[in-house]
Formats: C-alpha cells, sequence, structure tokens
C-alpha cells in the first residue's frame, strides 16, 4: 500500500520542476510546456486526495483542470503563432516591445 | 511491496526523469515528446488510484490532444537557428533559488501534515463503477461549473481561430 | 480445461496466450488482407492480379515480407536518430495494443475493461504521434507536409467517428466491449438498426482515420509521393505498413462489436431449433456456408490450367472441409465451445465484409482535394454526427418516458437526422466547387 504523502511528494516534485523550467527558459513554447507539467501535479494532488477521502470530487475537479489546460493552451499557442509571424522569435526575453 | 506498489513507483520515477529532461532539452521537439511520457506516467498513476475514467480523459485529451496541438505549432514555428542559442535566461540563478524556496515551503507543509493523513481505511471494498460515479458528480452536483467549462471552451475555441487567422 | 489450472494463474496466462496468438497472427494477416485488397483491385479492374509468386499469387505476401526485411535501412542525413526511430514503433505498438480490448469471442478477449471502448479511441489516437513524429523526424518537405495533413485529417474524422460511436453506446448503456454485445443479445437486435447514421458516419469516420481511399491524400503517390513514410525504407517501412492494416481491422472489429451484433449470429436471442434435435437452425448456418464453399473450391479445382494450381484448389476444398467439420463438431459440445467457436467465425466473418466495403469504396470513388476533406469532417459530418446523437438520446427518452417500442422512435428519430443531413448537404454544394483563395 502505497502511503497517500508518497504522491504528494511525487506531486510537489513535478511541480518544482515546473516551476524551474517557467522561470529559467528562454523559449516560450518550452514555458507553456512547463505550466502544463504544474496543472499536472496539481491533479496528481487532487486524485491522490479523492483516493484518500473514498469520493470522486477530486477526480471531477481534475477533469475541470484537464479541461481549462486545454483551453489555455489553445489560445497560448495561437498568441504564439500570432506573434511569430510578427516578429520571428520566439524567446521570452526578445519579446520587450512594450518595455520604455 | 506488492505490485501496486511498484507501479507507482516506475510511474513516479518515470515522470520525474521525464520532467527534468524536457526542462533541460534544447531541441523543442524532443521536450515535447518527454512530456508526452510525463503525461502518460502521470495518467499511469491515475489508474492506480482507481481513477480509470480521469486516465482515459488523461490520454484522450492531454496526450492525444493538447500534445498534438503542441507538436503542431512546434512544427510549424520551426527555427534553425534555435539549436544555437542559449537555452537558459539571464536570471536563471535567481529563478532557481526562487523555486527552491518555494519547494522547501511546500516540503514544511507536507511534513508538518502528514500525521493528520490517513492511509486508505476509507475506501469500501466493492468500489462503485467509476466511470458511472464520475457521472453523477458531474451532471449531478457539478451542473454549473460543467456548462461554465463548456462555455470556457467555446471561448478558446473562438479566440483560437481568431489569433490563429492570417488577416482578422 | 479451467478446472486444471488455479484461478489466478488462468487470469495471468490466458491473457497472455491470446496476446501472443493476436500479436503472431496479425502480421500474416495484413499480408493476406494486401494481397486481398490486389486481388479484388484487379478484379474490379478486369484483369487477374498477382499470379506469378505461388499458385494465384497466394506466396506474394511472404515474398514483399522477405524483401522488405532485407532491404538496405536508409536513414537520410539530417534526420532526427531519435525520433526517426522512435516514430514507426509508435505506430505499431499503438495498433497492437488496441487489439487489447477487442473481443473476438465471448471468451477471447485479452481484457475486458471497464472502459474498453474509451481505451481503443484513446489508443487510436496516440497513433497521430507515429504519424506526426515520422513526418518530422524525416526532415523532408513531403514528409512533414504530408504528416501534418495527415494528422489533421485524423483529428478530424476521430472526433465525427467517436460522435458516431456515443450514439450506438446510448443504447448499450456501458462502455466495457464485453457489455456492449450483451446488450445486444439483450434487446434481441444490432445496434445498427437502431442507429443507421451513426453507423454510416462510425464508417465514414473510420475510412478517414485509417487514411484510406477516398481520403488517402496524405499518402497518395501522385500527390506527396508517400507523404510520411516516404524518407522510411525497408523494416521501418513495414512497420508504418503493418501499423495501418492492423488500424483497419481494429477499426472494423469496433464497427462489428457496436453496430453489428459482435460475435453473436443474426437473430441471436431467437431460438427456433430443427425438427427432432436441439441444435438450432441459425446454427447450421456457418457450417452449410463453409461447406458451401469447400464444394465451389472442389467444383473449380479440376477446371484449373496448371497443375499446381488444381493441387492448391483442391488443398483450399480440404481445408474449408475440415473447418465445416470443426464448427459441425462444436454444434454437439458444451454451449460454452459452442459459443466460442461460432463467436469467432461470425465476428470474422462481420469484420471482413466491413473490410471489403473499405476495398470497394479504394476503388470506386475519386480521391477527396484536401480543403475538401476538412469541409466534409467539420461541417457536414460533426453537425449530422451531434443531430444524430441528440435525437437518439431523445428517442430513449422518448421509450422511457411514454413507453412504446424503441425502434418507433429511433426511426422517427433517424428521419429528422436525415432532413437535417440533406439540409446540411444542401448548403456545402455551393461553396465547395472553386476554391476560394485565401484573403492574403
Amino acid at each position: 500500500m502505497v502511503p497517500v504523502d508518497h504522491y504528494l511528494w511525487l506531486s510537489l516534485a513535478l511541480f518544482t520542476i515546473g516551476v524551474i523550467g517557467v522561470l529559467t527558459r528562454r523559449n516560450v513554447i518550452i514555458i507553456l510546456m512547463s505550466i502544463e507539467l504544474i496543472l499536472n501535479a496539481v491533479n496528481i494532488n487532487l486524485v491522490a486526495f479523492s483516493h484518500m477521502f473514498g469520493g470522486v470530487d477530486g477526480q471531477v475537479f481534475a477533469i475541470f483542470i484537464i479541461t481549462d489546460a486545454a483551453a489555455e493552451a489553445a489560445v497560448g499557442l495561437g498568441i504564439i503563432l500570432a506573434f511569430f509571424r510578427n516578429r520571428e522569435t520566439l524567446l521570452a526575453d526578445e519579446m520587450d516591445m512594450l518595455k520604455w | 511491496m506488492g505490485l501496486n506498489s511498484i507501479l507507482f513507483y516506475f510511474f513516479a520515477a518515470l515522470a520525474v526523469g521525464s520532467a527534468i529532461l524536457m526542462v533541460t532539452r534544447r531541441n523543442v521537439v524532443h521536450g515535447a515528446v518527454y512530456l508526452i511520457t510525463t503525461l502518460l506516467a502521470t495518467a499511469g498513476v491515475f489508474l492506480l488510484l482507481q481513477a480509470e475514467f480521469l486516465f482515459i480523459t488523461q490520454v484522450i485529451l492531454y496526450v492525444g490532444g493538447i500534445m498534438v496541438l503542441f507538436v503542431f505549432v512546434i512544427m510549424l514555428v520551426n527555427l534553425d537557428v534555435s539549436l544555437l542559442q542559449y537555452q537558459f535566461n539571464r536570471q536563471r540563478f535567481v529563478g532557481g533559488v526562487l523555486a527552491l524556496a518555494l519547494a522547501a515551503q511546500l516540503f514544511i507543509v507536507i511534513k508538518m501534515g502528514k500525521t493528520s493523513l490517513f492511509p486508505q481505511a476509507r475506501v469500501p471494498e466493492v468500489l462503485p463503477k467509476n466511470t458511472e460515479a464520475v457521472a453523477d458528480a458531474l451532471f449531478g452536483r457539478f451542473m454549473l461549473p460543467f456548462e461554465i467549462a463548456s462555455i470556457l471552451l467555446l471561448v478558446a475555441m473562438i479566440g483560437a481561430v481568431v489569433m490563429a487567422k492570417r488577416r482578422v | 480445461m479451467s478446472h486444471l489450472l488455479s484461478p489466478s494463474i488462468m487470469r495471468l496466462v490466458l491473457p497472455v496466450i491470446y496476446a501472443v496468438v493476436i500479436v503472431a497472427v496479425l502480421p500474416l494477416l495484413a499480408g493476406y488482407i494486401v494481397l486481398v485488397e490486389r486481388k479484388v483491385m484487379a478484379d474490379m479492374q478486369a484483369r487477374l492480379g498477382p499470379m506469378r509468386v505461388g499458385p494465384h499469387g497466394l506466396l506474394q505476401p511472404i515474398a514483399d515480407a522477405v524483401k522488405l526485411l532485407l532491404k538496405e535501412d536508409i536513414i537520410p542525413d539530417k534526420a532526427d536518430r531519435l525520433l526517426f526511430w522512435l516514430a514507426p514503433l509508435v505506430s505499431v505498438t499503438m495498433a497492437l495494443l488496441a487489439y487489447a480490448a477487442l473481443p473476438i469471442g465471448p471468451a477471447f478477449q485479452i481484457a475486458d475493461l471497464n472502459i474498453g471502448l474509451l481505451f481503443i479511441l484513446a489508443v487510436s489516437s496516440l497513433g497521430i504521434y507515429g504519424i506526426v513524429l515520422g513526418g518530422w523526424a524525416s526532415n523532408s518537405h513531403y514528409s512533414l507536409l504530408g504528416a501534418l495533413r495527415s494528422a489533421a485529417q485524423l483529428v478530424s474524422y476521430e472526433t465525427a467517428a467517436g460522435l458516431g460511436l456515443i450514439s450506438a453506446l446510448l443504447l448499450a448503456g456501458s462502455l466495457s466491449m464485453k457489455d456492449i454485445v450483451i446488450a445486444q443479445y439483450d434487446q434481441g437486435i444490432w445496434f445498427i438498426f437502431y442507429v443507421p447514421i451513426g453507423f454510416f458516419i462510425y464508417m465514414v469516420g473510420s475510412i478517414a482515420e485509417t487514411n484510406r481511399a477516398p481520403f488517402d491524400l496524405p499518402e497518395a503517390e501522385s500527390e506527396l509521393v508517400a507523404g510520411y513514410m516516404t524518407e522510411y525504407s525497408g523494416f521501418r517501412w513495414s512497420l508504418y505498413f503493418l501499423a495501418e492494416y492492423a488500424n483497419m481491422i481494429i477499426v472494423a472489429g469496433i464497427a462489428t462489436t457496436l453496430f453489428l451484433g459482435g460475435w453473436l449470429r443474426p437473430f441471436a436471442s431467437s431460438h427456433t431449433a430443427l425438427p427432432g434435435t436441439s441444435i438450432e437452425l441459425l446454427d447450421a448456418l456457418p457450417s452449410l456456408l463453409v461447406l458451401g464453399v469447400a464444394l465451389y473450391c472442389f467444383y473449380l479445382a479440376p477446371r484449373q490450367p496448371v497443375k499446381i494450381q488444381k493441387l492448391v484448389m483442391a488443398m483450399a476444398g480440404g481445408l474449408c472441409l475440415i473447418i465445416a467439420g470443426v464448427l459441425v463438431g462444436a454444434l454437439f459440445a458444451s454451449p460454452a465451445v459452442l459459443q466460442g467457436i461460432h463467436g469467432a467465425f461470425w465476428f470474422l466473418a462481420k469484420v471482413f465484409a466491413y473490410i471489403y466495403f473499405f476495398l470497394w469504396f479504394r476503388f470506386t470513388f475519386p480521391r477527396y482535394r484536401f480543403d475538401q476533406l476538412m469541409r466534409l469532417g467539420w461541417r457536414f459530418l460533426i453537425p449530422l454526427a451531434l443531430v444524430n446523437l441528440i435525437a437518439t438520446a431523445t428517442a430513449l427518452l422518448a421509450t422511457r418516458e411514454w413507453g412504446g417500442s424503441l425502434f418507433f422512435y429511433t426511426v422517427l428519430a433517424d428521419v429528422v437526422t436525415l432532413a437535417v443531413a440533406m439540409f446540411l448537404a444542401k448548403n456545402d454544394e455551393v461553396d465547395s466547387v472553386v476554391p476560394v483563395a485565401d484573403g492574403e
């Protein structure tokens, strides 16, 4: 039997890796993928607790998070495509047109 | 050490390993493939937690839908020069330190709260069929969030179509 | 035999045996389906097809397999090695993995999952990666374009096919493949008679899913060389090829299970015995059919021009006699054996009938242009599938609320859906004739 906190450690590890990815990478697509990783870590957390309590509420919430991630990925990638058509760059450092 | 535990540790190691690989790859397509592996390992963890509907939803939607979208966009904006540039940005050390600080805080929270987590004593002997239970919850108590989620998806669809058009 | 071994061993060993049987038989089966396709194509084009390699071309698949295995393994210079190696592997693994949930007979199923149908759909959608990554890794324009087009087509028609499936799923009430067939037995009627439009949508969707004509633009020779498979040769290409034909059989298997009654014989719930015996009339049908085929082979054998062909035809007749004998023998054995063997016969017969339709369509319809293809998927099939779903659900609700026969309500629902289909088709005709240039 796997203790519940092992699922939480796994979730923490994935969350940290995702946050490191968001904060340190330059390529915007990798940043988006790290955000997806963060959302997945949260899903593991929710489902572990849902299993612990025996209900399905955590799983239903996780379904909503997956739905939300789909919407966010679609719009985010649309924005990246539109930006790429304008400026030919995918690096977060070079997307600084609004800076003073 | 039942089969359940062995499989969980295998999937956990696979998920963490692929995640680290994804965040460090120079080639974005390789990064996407490693994210796919991570998502499949996560789906495996869901299956081990007896959430079979969520397992299949994760595979169909996340891996079979969202990641296909990612891979499409990566192939459309392919830049060969990106393989020769710096991967990590200038604030990588500060970013790393902040991420580790956040991890340390969460670590302390989990450690402190560990005693209040109870083992799976409340799981009934015969589980109700998972898909039926999720459907009952989704179309019963969570009907309003369900409808809002569908409107969210509609908005996202329209937004994505408008964003990706050549001339609005 | 189940009493010999303990239940836990049976639970582990039997699925493994089934899996080994399926993985061993499938490449051979895929090869012979190619031969059947070439013969059927030849027949429709008033010629003979492969005749040289072995009598009537029967050894052609073996020769093709040997050639492919002995070919040089060429990897393009700038190709991405990891993905080039991985892509055919993903395709073939997903194609074979789907067989785990397919029920060939009541006892011949590797894993009776609670979510069996969704599992097969999920695995099919994972197969897209084999195509996309293969096209990308080849580092060639034809491959990338073919891969992107193919993946876009697959994603669109997967949605339509899934929605078509759900209308049959509503009638079954469970996602487990075995339960769906049992529901058809309980209701006494194949689901195709309740939702023929759902079957039609699924059929069109599945033809597009497997990249078969008339939706085979991504891999047509005159269009994009060979699409995503251009740079692959030898064994890697044969993996893609196997994946494509395995996909065809899986898709036929899903249609058979959901719409055509799976392993059930026609009129499975009605029992009319032969006079004087306890054997049911329709259970004798398979043996009679195979006996008929055997007699036809024996009739043709002396009329063959070449001696080896006479011999092979006689052997085919003998084989059919043996199969007929097995089928007749099963009639007198226990009900489980009867169901198992006859179930497998009916399932395979239905799958081959469905695949024959695939072959028939390939040589009948001209190819769709890519924008016509996408228009058909998004603007005709998906709205039609949604309307069909709502209509079927309404029919089910009407049966529950007001009583009366489900068949009557589903006929009404089908009429409404057909009306919507006519309306959609009429609307689409206007702008599918001349392709409108993009507003650049």
